[in-house]
């Protein structure tokens, strides 16, 4: 698929989802109708963004879930307490994740495996650190996340926010480049005396980062935490990206389009409570509004594939 | 195995072969909780695990097949198509004994219809089935919220008896189990279509341009994944005393982890059978001995997650080649 | 320097001056790629020292003394943009501003060696044909950089190029050098090694064999040199039998492609025009469903081998008996014994260099690889046998052995569609179609097969004559 097609996509089919949330409820169009909406976005974009660096090595992250539920724990319980510490740790963990990579390279590793084995691990420490649900959301945290700005809600505000800068380091600068690079060609990239490991340990710390802000700002909307508050983000994230027009293979991401795809997911599960369905269809709807957007993006990539055809 | 890479002077060494090193973590996990539980309990730990093991395996071989395919080939809908298939089973049989045998084609049934639609989904959207497969999973798992309702349907008496039973003191979950295991080594192995799986994982295309039937293969090997997990559903739901919608959560995780610590290659085109359930009993074991030097749960995730990370990095050292 | 227990080169003593430019020629496996990759400091040698004009050994200071490679196997990232890929090798472009001045070198570099070109620096490669690709690594190559470019090598840097830009390409190496850097020039083109080389080195089983001024050599006495039976050309098929094996027509495509049985065909023209893909095409659309899988109707012999044909994690004997599996079934189950004896029998009858058959396959060299490929496809009942370039990077000697086969397979009354890049095999053909622009712009019979038809109708020609 050309590259420019990429992102036309995913801003279609959240301008089609929005339209029809507001032919179905005019009153949504409103600041606070749109906050109400997008709620939850802001997490779920964060986590998006945190699997899309996975990604773009050609990696899967597998415990994305388990770990924004851990680093939510954290924010509840530590980082309320004792900032310090619970700076420490949130920065440990991050060293934890550029430490996956660096292992995943040196030794080659299927990436789906070790994270499906962290996934335990971070399952593990958020039951040590909250056996049950509690603790609660540091101040600041709390005043970011309700903050209502002027004329457009916080959640759209920080989606955009997130975007521009992910965009940014993702696309526009040259460490950026050579992180796509590994996903592209990671051979020709060590050929020209790059350290894979070192570039891999680099797009899996990004990937810890965007995570912890994710579980952060999730504590923020919610007050509290529990050690099983955000497993369905493992699924929500990869769904996110696809839906933003990552590709699985060969470091074809979008920034952009991955924090579009996540606030798509997002709006799915809102629509749903307005079309007066059963909240059990809500992930149905999530599923079906992925499988939908990945038909009409296969019609769209038919002109770009049979061009390539001719190529060769 | 022996005969997925006849290249190797192949019978010479056991440790060599993919599936050895499962079955030894098994048996240390094994001796180390029966130093705990002085005396007594091990026949009865043999059995738990031969039980539990039995279903991890049953989803883990169909997740093997798929895995085999390569890079990207994963059942993501293995949970949720469980759940569903023990659900709509449970419901149908109405704990009926009359309808034992129809409830398991329904739960066939259900598993069929499932690698049916995820097959149409990898065919015609041209998507990896990884996101085939998770998106797919929605749909089932909200079809089984619908269908269950919180009712708890009590499975049928004869059918209960029968996943909870032994025969000549082994459960005979476990000997469903192993026929399973054992139909599929055959498949694996001896057939052609064993064969033809393993050149679709080495490389996709050049099986196609060799004359293998490859859009065959991946729509056998996914609806096989699924039918084998809606089985479990089926035998799970009845063992456990009821289908619950959280109950096949655990296994999408399990079924990714027998392969990897059986020995098979995450990369596809390299598997082996007996893995599964060397991988299957251990990720059991490893429980109940945590269980038993009393750590709670938080430790025993993070122990499981440590072991499975240690198994692949250790295992990377020996290339199936 | 070893690889395992061959030794890859031997005694190697290369020295490289300002404005030299070394056409480096040699057999498949002579030790051309192991020399290249000690040169850039890829491989380190067991003895024996490479010096540059910086000091220190290894990559880095190969990249310090500007050296540059240009690799056989394309090394872009097809998700980059023009300008992205060249901050691969560059690693001064950082911060601010890298984008514009990475975007105004490789704009110059393409201008430079390809003028005329219609590559723009923003365009994603992954949307670049095969021939763009090869042209903007080359300028990647010779792009201006922190450390100029002194030593560029190109390895088989015109496979994918056709006449008119690899003539740019030759007229800026020449151009380079004059200015005073040096190029290390392997192409198995031997007219373009006469055309730019100052000097050729021969190699020959890892030593350098010969090294002289190109004025004092011939073609044919390089190819003497090499150490090869001169490939004469194409001694005279055999008209007779040709006439009496070929019969009636078996195929007929869209693109107007036909071939009768017993027919060996060629599809020629310059590469990437259409022909693999017309091939692809017509096999992909014979080979559909289960019944096909016992009794295929066509076969395909695969040129690139990594991507299109070896099950690298499989023995010999497996990768042979690939697409015959199902004849050798029982029920769905393997008779293996059966296998056993088909893998002795070909082993036999085309001479694959192995003492057992369930060696692994990547224990082969290419050419014997190959030979396994036209085994896994030629053990079929299959009528119709199609090949895309099947003797990519294969030796003389196994191109001999694949001819006669070919031919006798053919006169059992097998047809072949068969696309080279290289003239002396499609002269080995009975019948031609060029293609160019991905159609069909001549059938040549007979006669008319020689170097000259074919590329008479491989160029546009400016009035439109026909």
């Amino acid at each position: 698929m050309s590259s420019r097609f990429r992102i036309l996509l995913p801003v279609l089919s959240l301008a089609v989802l929005l339209a029809a949330v507001f032919y179905m409820q005019p009153r949504a169009m409103s600041y606070f109708g749109l906050n109400l909406l997008f709620n939850l976005a802001v997490p779920i974009a964060l986590a998006t963004v945190a699997q899309m660096m996975i990604i773009m090595v050609n990696d899967i992250d597998l415990s994305t879930g388990t770990f924004v539920s851990f680093v939510a724990c954290v924010t509840a319980t530590f980082l309320n307490d004792a900032p310090l510490v619970g700076l420490l740790i949130l920065a440990g963990a991050i060293a934890v994740y550029a430490a996956l990579g660096a292992l995943i390279e040196a030794r080659q590793l299927p990436a789906i495996v070790v994270t499906l084995g962290m996934s335990f691990v971070w399952g593990g420490l958020a039951v040590l650190i909250l056996p049950s649900p509690g603790g609660s959301a540091p101040g600041w945290i709390r005043a970011l996340m309700t903050a209502k700005p002027p004329l457009v809600p916080m959640a759209i505000v920080a989606s955009v926010l997130l975007a521009a800068v992910a965009h940014f380091v993702v696309m526009r600068t040259s460490t950026g480049a050579i992180l796509r690079a590994v996903g592209g060609n990671a051979r020709a990239v060590s050929r020209s005396g790059w350290s894979v490991i070192r570039l891999r340990a680099g797009a899996y710390a990004l990937a810890g980062f965007f995570g912890v802000l994710s579980g952060i700002t999730l504590v923020g909307l919610t007050t509290s935490a529990d050690a099983n508050i955000a497993l369905r983000y493992t699924l929500l994230s990869i769904a996110g990206v696809i839906l933003g027009g990552g590709e699985f293979t060969g470091g074809r991401v979008s920034p952009v389009g991955a924090v579009i795809g996540a606030l798509t997911l997002a709006l799915a599960g809102s629509f749903l409570s307005f079309m007066r369905l059963s909240p059990d269809w809500q992930i149905g709807a999530q599923g079906a509004i992925l499988i939908l957007v990945l038909a009409v993006r296969l019609v769209f990539a038919r002109n770009g594939r049979r061009k390539e055809a001719q190529h060769g | 195995m022996a005969d997925t890479s006849v290249n190797r002077p192949s019978f010479i060494a056991l440790s060599r072969r993919p599936w050895f090193w499962a079955w030894v973590a098994s048996a240390a996990a094994y001796g180390a909780t029966l130093l705990l539980i002085d005396g007594g309990g091990g026949i009865d730990l043999i059995q738990a695990a031969l039980t539990f093991a039995a279903f991890s395996a049953i989803v883990g071989i169909g997740q093997m097949f798929v895995i085999t395919l390569g890079p990207g080939n994963v059942d993501l809908s293995i949970p949720a198509t469980m759940t569903l298939a023990a659900t709509l089973s449970l419901k149908f049989m109405g704990g009926s004994a009359g309808l034992i045998l129809p409830g398991l084609v329904v739960a066939v049934g259900v598993g069929f219809s499932a690698g049916v639609a995820n097959y149409l989904l990898i065919r015609m959207l041209r998507i990896p089935p990884i996101i085939a497969t998770l998106s797919a999973s929605f749909l089932y798992q909200s079809l089984a919220i619908w269908s269950n309702r919180g009712l708890r349907i009590k499975p049928p008496q004869a059918l209960s008896d029968f996943t909870t039973g032994t025969l000549l003191g082994v459960p005979n979950v476990a000997l469903v189990g192993l026929a399973v295991a054992l139909a599929a080594w055959v498949l694996l192995e001896r057939s052609t279509f064993g064969r033809w799986i393993s050149a679709f994982g080495q490389n996709e295309r050049a099986a196609r341009l060799s004359g293998v039937p490859v859009e065959m293969v991946r729509a056998l090997t996914f609806i096989g994944s699924a039918v084998l997990a809606g089985f479990t559903g089926y035998l799970l739901a009845s063992f456990s005393g009821g289908a619950a919608l959280n109950m096949g959560t655990e296994y999408l995780l399990i079924s990714i982890a027998v392969v990897v610590i059986g020995g098979c290659s995450i990369a596809g085109g390299y598997s082996n059978v007996p893995g599964i359930w060397g991988g299957a009993l251990f990720m059991f074991l490893i429980v109940s001995m945590l269980n038993s030097y009393g750590l709670g749960a938080g430790f025993r995730l993070m122990i499981t997650g440590a072991i499975i990370i240690g198994i692949v990095a250790a295992a990377s050292g020996r290339d199936p080649q | 320097m070893h690889f395992g227990a061959v030794r890859a080169l031997d005694g190697v003593s290369l020295t490289i001056r300002p404005g030299e430019c070394v056409g480096l020629i040699g057999h498949n496996g002579a030790g051309k790629s192991t020399a290249v990759n000690v040169i850039n400091g890829g491989l380190t040698p067991t003895a024996g020292t490479v010096t540059y004009r910086t000091t220190g050994t290894g990559a880095a200071s190969a990249r310090a003394a500007g050296i540059r490679s240009v690799f056989q196997e394309l090394s872009l990232c097809p998700n980059l943009t023009v300008e992205e890929n060249l901050r691969i090798p560059q690693r001064d472009l950082t911060g601010p501003g890298w984008r514009r001045r990475a975007r105004q070198r490789i704009a110059d570099a393409l201008d430079t060696v390809f003028p005329g070109h219609r590559l723009q620096p923003r365009m994603t490669v992954g949307d670049l044909t095969l021939a763009e690709r090869q042209m903007v690594e080359i300028a990647i190559g010779f792009a201006e950089g922190a450390v100029p470019a002194r030593l560029v090598i190109l390895d088989e840097p015109t496979s994918s190029l056709d006449a008119s830009i690899a003539r740019q390409l030759l007229d800026h190496v020449r151009d380079f050098c004059n200015r005073g850097g040096a190029v290390i020039f392997i192409s198995h083109m031997l007219g373009e090694v006469f055309d730019v080389a100052t000097r050729i080195d021969v190699m020959k089983d890892g030593r350098i064999t010969d090294s002289r001024p190109r004025n004092e050599f011939t073609q044919q006495g390089l190819i003497d040199a090499m150490g090869h039976v001169a490939t004469a050309p194409a001694e005279a098929r055999k008209e007779t039998s040709a006439a009496e094996r070929i019969g009636d027509e078996v195929l007929r495509t869209d693109e107007g492609l036909t071939a009768r049985r017993g027919e060996i065909v060629g599809l020629s023209g310059l590469a990437g025009h259409g022909q693999a893909e017309a091939l692809a095409r017509f096999f992909l659309s014979r080979s559909k469903g289960r019944r096909h899988a016992r009794h295929p109707e066509v076969v395909f012999v695969a040129g690139d081998r990594g991507r299109d044909g070896i099950m690298p994690l499989w023995s010999i004997l497996r990768n042979a008996t690939l697409t015959t599996l199902p004849a050798l079934s029982r029920r769905g189950i393997v008779d293996r014994e059966a296998e056993d004896r088909l893998g002795a029998d070909w082993k036999k009858r085309i001479g694959i260099r192995t003492d057992n058959m369930n060696n692994p396959i990547l224990s082969l060299s290419g050419g014997n690889q190959q030979k396994v490929l036209f085994a896994r496809s030629l053990a079929s009942t299959a009528p119709i046998v199609v090949m895309d370039d099947p003797m990519r990077g294969v030796d003389v000697g196994t191109k001999r052995e694949a001819y006669e086969m070919i031919r006798a397979e053919a006169a059992k009354g097998r047809t072949f569609l068969w696309y080279s890049t290289e003239t002396e095999e499609v002269c080995q053909c009975d019948r031609v179609f060029v293609f160019r622009n991905g159609r069909i712009s001549a059938e040549l019979t007979g006669d008319e097969i020689d170097e000259q038809h074919i590329l008479a109708a491989s160029f546009e020609m400016k009035e439109p004559a026909e």
